[in-house]
């Protein structure tokens, strides 16, 4: 017997401190299996961002750089900037790209600045225990909407692949998740396409994980998935929003 | 050395560190700095540097960060109202022990002040630009001269001791001209950085750039660390210009655009038959203790003079510790004190007035 | 023939690994309970396993290896 499937050698032996379920898990364990795949570790500095995934610095076995919350894109292009031969990524949440960080981000977007970003939307901040997020659903309830979020108030939550693929500089936009063992191959190969499109000097790409939160959501893995599956989704429809590789394959 | 040539203070200071190896400058508009982002745009492109125009101060000082951590030299320069706004940055850089280099070419202030000359930004400086504990290494230059030679020093000691550093300048040093010359091969010893994210290209253990520690002990200890390293810095790289001190009674105290006034002060002061002098500080942070606690020797009285409604003067306090008067002049709000305003209160102090 | 190995130390069980094999041999143990605090995944019927990698590829902790 042969081994077909083991932990990826760009994750570090640090137990993950992600709560049961949490589906960053997975995201970093495809990042990991893609920077193994290209050859690319030694050369690979990656962004943690502030939220749940500011840890990531402790996961991936390449250097690491922790940001200012929502400056990780900012951050990544001194990097790239400085070092544009080595792979640049950031590992974003919903409230640092598209809140605090929403400025940075289109504007490394509309650069092209030549860097690979994961952004993970899961409607919620998980580390502050369970505000809304930029990305929270009309209704959704969280500690900061106890009534669900009402839209004359509080707006209206952000699609950032869809408002990152009218940008010139964006080389690829595509939403994903990981649900179910197809999706998160599909996940995969569009964050290895992010990573390839970096190395080619593409321009800006972003993969966007539409991700839970079992333990905000106040559900448990399973039923998270599936809230996932039946709210989410309708929101934010899978799919590839701009690949400049493709042809007539933009929504 | 080359030969002088004129230069406006801000361009200078953009060549000088071009020529201390900077490649990488990230900045954003406003006045009176932006000559130095211009001079960025046209120089940088030729010699293979970049120049980036950010969408925010916030992201020009993150721009910084992330350059800063790749090991290479890079900076941003701004003015009062944008450095305010780079202090997020400059706290998450000096919490994660990089050097970096700041530029402050203040304005006055608060708010969006005004665009005419400050020393307003001083506090800011030396006791809290952004949260936490920690301190900057500060450099306040008074001449285009020291504008170009200070560059070279912000970065060798930033790098030395990882911490970031300023020259506090202000709107009249950035906007004047005088001959100033470039000391040759400037950029021959930069050092070797291991601590940078750069790539482990599989040959050393990974690089973390951080300033997040969650147990209280972890993060004691290295704040604990880096105030040795401020120890250091205090001991070694204090830097204070005396003029006509030796024999002083009435010791003006006064740093950049305002020493150059008091200087004229003290001066006139002497042609009058008093025995004035000047203690200029160049590095506001390690504030120059040693100097004007050997001062006190001679001196009887003390005037600090600078270009706000009293920042410098209470460092000039906690040294003289009340042994000596320590009276204040200052104007504010974007106004050069003259030399004949000075005097009158060098004379007031000497009992002469008239 | 196929084989897969949780690594029960590390297991938070979830349970995500459960949903998604394909041969239901796949459950939350009853008895045990590792140092962490939680039920691990555990192979009820190894022998039905057919290598298919679902349980490791929906593993948020990575602590699943498979082979075959």
């Amino acid at each position: 017997m042969a081994v077909v499937f083991e932990r990826p050698k760009a994750l570090s032996d640090v137990p993950f401190h992600y709560c049961p379920g949490c589906t960053h898990g997975i995201v970093h364990r495809l990042v990991a299996e893609v920077l193994d795949e290209l050859g690319v570790v030694g050369q690979t500095v990656g962004v943690a961002s502030v939220g749940c995934s500011v840890f990531s610095y402790n996961y991936f076995d390449c250097d690491m750089v922790q940001a200012p919350h929502g400056r990780a894109p900012a951050v990544a292009t001194g990097l790239k900037r400085s070092l544009p031969d080595n792979v640049i990524f950031t590992y974003q949440g919903d409230g640092d790209l598209a809140a605090i960080g929403m400025a940075e981000t289109v504007h490394a977007a509309t650069r092209g600045e030549n860097i690979t970003v994961i952004f993970i939307n899961n409607a919620i901040y998980g580390m502050t225990g369970g505000q809304m997020a930029p990305t929270s659903l009309p209704g959704q309830v969280t500690q900061t909407t106890p009534y669900g979020r009402d839209t004359s108030v509080a707006g209206h939550p952000i699609r950032v692949c869809e408002l990152l693929s009218t940008l010139s500089g964006t080389a690829l936009a595509q939403r994903v998740t990981v649900d179910s063992v197809k999706n998160v191959n599909i996940a995969k190969k569009a964050i290895k396409k992010g990573f390839e499109n970096q190395i080619n000097k593409r321009g800006y790409s972003i993969i966007e994980v539409v991700s839970t939160c079992p333990t905000n959501w106040g559900l448990s893995p399973q039923e998270a998935m599936k809230w996932l599956q039946d709210n989410m989704l309708e929101y934010y429809p899978l799919g590839v929003y701009k690949d400049v590789t493709a042809e007539g394959g933009n929504k | 050395m080359a030969e002088k040539v004129l230069m406006k203070g801000n361009e200078a200071l953009a060549e000088a560190a071009i020529q201390c190896g900077c490649r990488h400058y990230f900045g954003y508009p406003i006045t009176p700095q932006t000559e130095i982002a211009a001079y960025m745009s046209k120089r940088m492109p030729k010699i293979g540097g970049t120049f980036l125009q950010a969408e925010s101060e916030i992201a020009a000082i993150n721009m910084v960060l992330g350059a800063s951590s790749a090991g290479v030299r890079a900076m941003t320069s701004s003015s009062s109202p944008g450095v305010s706004l780079k202090s997020e940055g400059v706290s998450y850089i000096a919490g994660s022990d990089l050097p970096a280099l700041i530029i402050n070419v203040q304005r006055g202030g608060p708010g969006l002040g005004g665009i005419q000359p400050s020393q307003s930004d001083y506090w800011q400086a030396t006791k809290a630009l952004g949260h936490g504990d920690f301190q900057m290494f500060v450099l306040a230059p008074s001449t285009i001269q020291e504008m170009v030679d200070f560059v070279k020093l912000a970065y060798e000691v930033g790098e030395k001791y990882r911490v970031p550093s300023m020259i506090l300048s202000d709107g009249m040093l950035g906007q004047m001209m005088e001959p100033v010359e470039f000391p040759e091969k400037n950029d021959q010893d930069i050092p070797e950085k291991p601590w940078a994210t750069n790539g482990h290209q599989n040959k050393r253990k990974k690089n973390i750039i951080n300033s997040l520690y969650i147990e209280p002990q972890e993060l004691e200890d290295l704040i604990n660390e880096r105030y040795q390293r401020y120890e250091l810095i205090m001991e070694n790289e204090q830097r204070a210009e005396e003029f006509m001190t030796e024999d002083a009674d009435i010791i003006v105290v006064a740093f950049g655009a305002s020493s150059r006034v008091s200087r004229s002060a003290v001066h006139m002061a002497r042609a009058q038959g008093i025995k004035a002098g000047l203690i200029r500080p160049i590095t506001l942070w390690p504030f120059p203790d040693k100097t004007i606690k050997k001062s006190m020797d001679t001196a009887s009285k003390y005037l600090v003079v600078e270009m706000n409604k009293g920042q410098m003067v209470d460092d000039v306090r906690l040294v003289v510790e009340g042994k000596k008067p320590v009276e204040f002049f200052g104007r504010t709000g974007g106004i050069i004190p003259t030399p004949d305003e000075v005097l009158a209160q060098i004379k007031k102090l000497a009992g002469k007035e008239e | 023939m196929a084989k897969i190995t949780i690594n029960e130390t590390l297991c938070k069980g979830c349970g995500l690994c459960v949903s998604a094999c394909p041969k239901q041999i796949l459950a939350l143990s009853k008895e045990k309970m590792n140092s962490k605090g939680y039920h691990p995944a555990t192979i009820i019927d190894m022998e039905k396993c057919i290598g298919c990698t679902s349980c490791a590829i929906m593993c948020p902790d990575v602590v699943i290896t498979v082979e075959r």
